[in-house]
């Protein structure tokens, strides 16, 4: 027997109704007495299912509909159409028993009281989800350890760096140990280190929790190292669901080759599209089947001091995916 | 039971450490708390004297009273939900309070309660304070001050629940000062802020009787300067519990309405 998805989503939808006003004194006056709403589908009729303990990426651009999701996965927002259930639960019900098991990390100031110090907010929520004092000690020490949160749980909240709060809010987050957490960026704004430091946060935790995980981020290196399973949706349509390795094979029919000459004066356009060229360190993309043949012809032709060949970063791949659904 | 109150125990200790991290404002607050009152005392009594007797049963040293016990009151019903509201709602801080498996209004009565016992050493100095300047004719029972505690409470009960629920008006619109600026107004009128209610003309005094205002500030204070007869007493106690009653049942409905609006738009 299959286990049954701890979230299970289909045919989602939430359209958002605005109001619209042409710009202009005229345009003001009348909108005292009609104002004229359109309808904005931000998710239009998706569906996936998530195992009990994997890691998904949720991908797409500005606007595609993620965060509504998240939202409508967490019981914040009310979904228009479709059915939605999480660890078995309706979640715009909001049941106690559905709240104590899943966790939504958005954005820097959630969980924390700003005036502070992060520990007094961690007390707090122990009240909040009424958590056995010694399993709350346990995961705190826990979070501590893993998080390096030591020298800033006396702190107030207010004097935190960017990074200090978000390892902050995600602790507040995952004290009562949700079975299902919701990231929506958790890494948006951070350095290099910190951003290192939280993935590496996220994929422990999942591991020691059998937690479910859905993540939204920009920074592809997020994903690529947290998720096998990318979900992409576009406009609030599904656009990809399945393994990221095959997301970059079916979206990418091309190869980069980056050729370093002496300077950027030859004209190579024959030999495939000019991406950019710098100080003579010139990047061509080319059809993956040619990427043998042009690389021979290049060598061959032009005095190459230097010539690698790789996938486009994933970065592209995405866009790719974007720009090919937009034509 | 025992879940909730260690939420308002925690939320207690934490109102009160956000408090202590604001000392100027605390202070700014509180001297606007001491000055209102302190301005219609020296308003009233200056009209009472100037009339040569007493306006509304008043005297020039029962006006003080009035208001010193007023300032009081005042000092333990007041609440600013309405701009925490406003703020959380601007700030998109409420999906943090809506994904807590607890209903929102436990923390903010805890929080209120908690800039309460802060504050109040100060009031109650302020209190004595203007007591050694204005001499105020204080004739207080012990029947009445038992009384008063029971009053007390169910004023500041009543007026948390009508605020809290005028407050959820920033789930509607993102003009929500202008209620509250209404609100202000009816409270600062009908409640027996700006006069004691019998100096208002007799229509007046009957709207205010019909309202809540009067049981959430003016009855205890009524009360405690033994300004009103047994009947009446009982009779304020009865308005307060169907007042509160009706608050709370309005407060669940109207909670519930405004949860369903904030997760259809999605503010």
């Amino acid at each position: 027997m299959e286990t049954a998805p701890a979230i299970r989503v289909r045919d989602l939808k939430k359209t958002y109704l605005v109001s619209e006003r042409e710009p202009g004194l005229r345009a003001a006056l009348a909108s005292l007495v009609r104002r004229p709403k359109s309808e904005v589908r931000a998710v239009d009729g998706i569906s996936f299912d998530l195992a009990p303990g994997e890691i998904v990426g949720f991908l797409g651009p500005n606007g595609a509909g993620k965060t509504t999701t998240l939202k409508m996965l967490s019981g914040l927002l009310h979904p228009t159409a479709g059915e939605l259930s999480v660890v078995s639960y309706v979640p715009w019900k909001r049941d106690k028993a559905f709240l104590r098991q899943i966790t939504l990390v958005m954005g820097q100031r959630n969980q924390l009281v700003w005036d502070i110090p992060a520990a007094d907010s961690f007390e707090l929520n122990r009240a909040i989800y009424r958590l056995p004092p010694a399993d709350f000690r346990r995961t705190l020490d826990e979070l501590i350890a893993l998080l390096e949160l030591e020298p800033l749980l006396t702190k107030p909240v207010r004097n935190l760096s960017l990074g200090e709060r978000m390892k902050c809010e995600i602790a507040a987050a995952l004290l009562h140990r949700p079975g299902v957490v919701f990231l929506d960026e958790p890494t948006i704004g951070l350095d290099v280190t910190m951003q290192r430091r939280i993935r590496a946060f996220i994929a422990d935790y999942n591991r020691r929790n059998g937690a479910t995980v859905l993540l939204t981020s920009h920074y592809m290196a997020d994903v690529e190292a947290l998720c096998k399973r990318v979900i992409v949706i576009h406009q609030g349509k599904l656009l990809f669901d399945g393994e990221l390795a095959s997301l970059v094979q079916r979206f990418t029919a091309h190869k980069t080759i980056v050729v370093q000459l002496k300077d950027c004066a030859a004209d190579l356009r024959a030999y495939g599209e000019v991406v950019s060229c710098e100080d003579g360190r010139l990047t061509l993309r080319v059809p993956k089947t040619e990427t043998a043949r042009v690389t021979a012809q290049l060598l061959a032709d032009l005095p190459v001091i230097d010539l690698t060949v790789a996938d486009p970063p994933i970065e592209e791949v995405i866009e790719r995916v974007f720009a090919q659904e937009a034509a | 039971m025992r879940g909730l109150a260690e939420i308002y125990l925690q939320q207690f200790k934490t109102g009160v450490a956000s408090m202590l991290q604001y000392r100027a404002t605390l202070v700014i607050w509180l001297i606007g708390n001491i000055l209102e009152p302190l301005i219609y005392l020296v308003v009233w009594s200056t009209v009472s004297r100037s009339t040569g007797g007493s306006i509304g049963g008043y005297e020039a040293r029962d006006f003080a009273a009035y208001y010193i016990v007023l300032m009081l009151v005042n000092q333990v019903t007041f609440t600013w939900v309405m701009y925490e509201f406003e703020y959380r709602i601007r700030e998109g801080l409420f999906s943090a309070v809506l994904l807590h498996p607890v209903h929102p209004i436990h923390a903010d009565i805890a929080e209120n309660l908690s800039s309460k016992v802060v504050s109040l050493p100060f009031v109650v100095a302020a209190a004595a304070g203007l007591s050694a300047i204005f001499h105020p004719a204080f004739n207080i029972t012990l029947s009445m001050a038992a009384a008063f505690v029971p009053a007390l409470v169910l004023a500041f009960l009543v007026r948390f629940l009508v605020d809290w629920t005028v407050a959820l008006a920033a789930f509607w619109t993102t003009r929500v000062s202008a209620i509250n600026q209404i609100h202000f107004m009816a409270v600062l009128f009908f409640s027996g802020q700006i006069a004691p209610l019998t100096v208002l003309p007799r229509p007046l005094q009957v709207v205010a009787t019909i309202l809540p205002f009067r049981w959430m500030i003016g009855f205890p204070v009524e009360l405690v300067l033994g300004r009103l007869t047994p009947a009446q007493v009982l009779t304020g106690f009865a308005a307060q519990a169907a007042w509160l009653g009706a608050a709370a049942v309005v407060l669940r409905f109207a909670w519930r309405v405004s949860v369903k609006k904030y997760s259809a738009v999605g503010a």
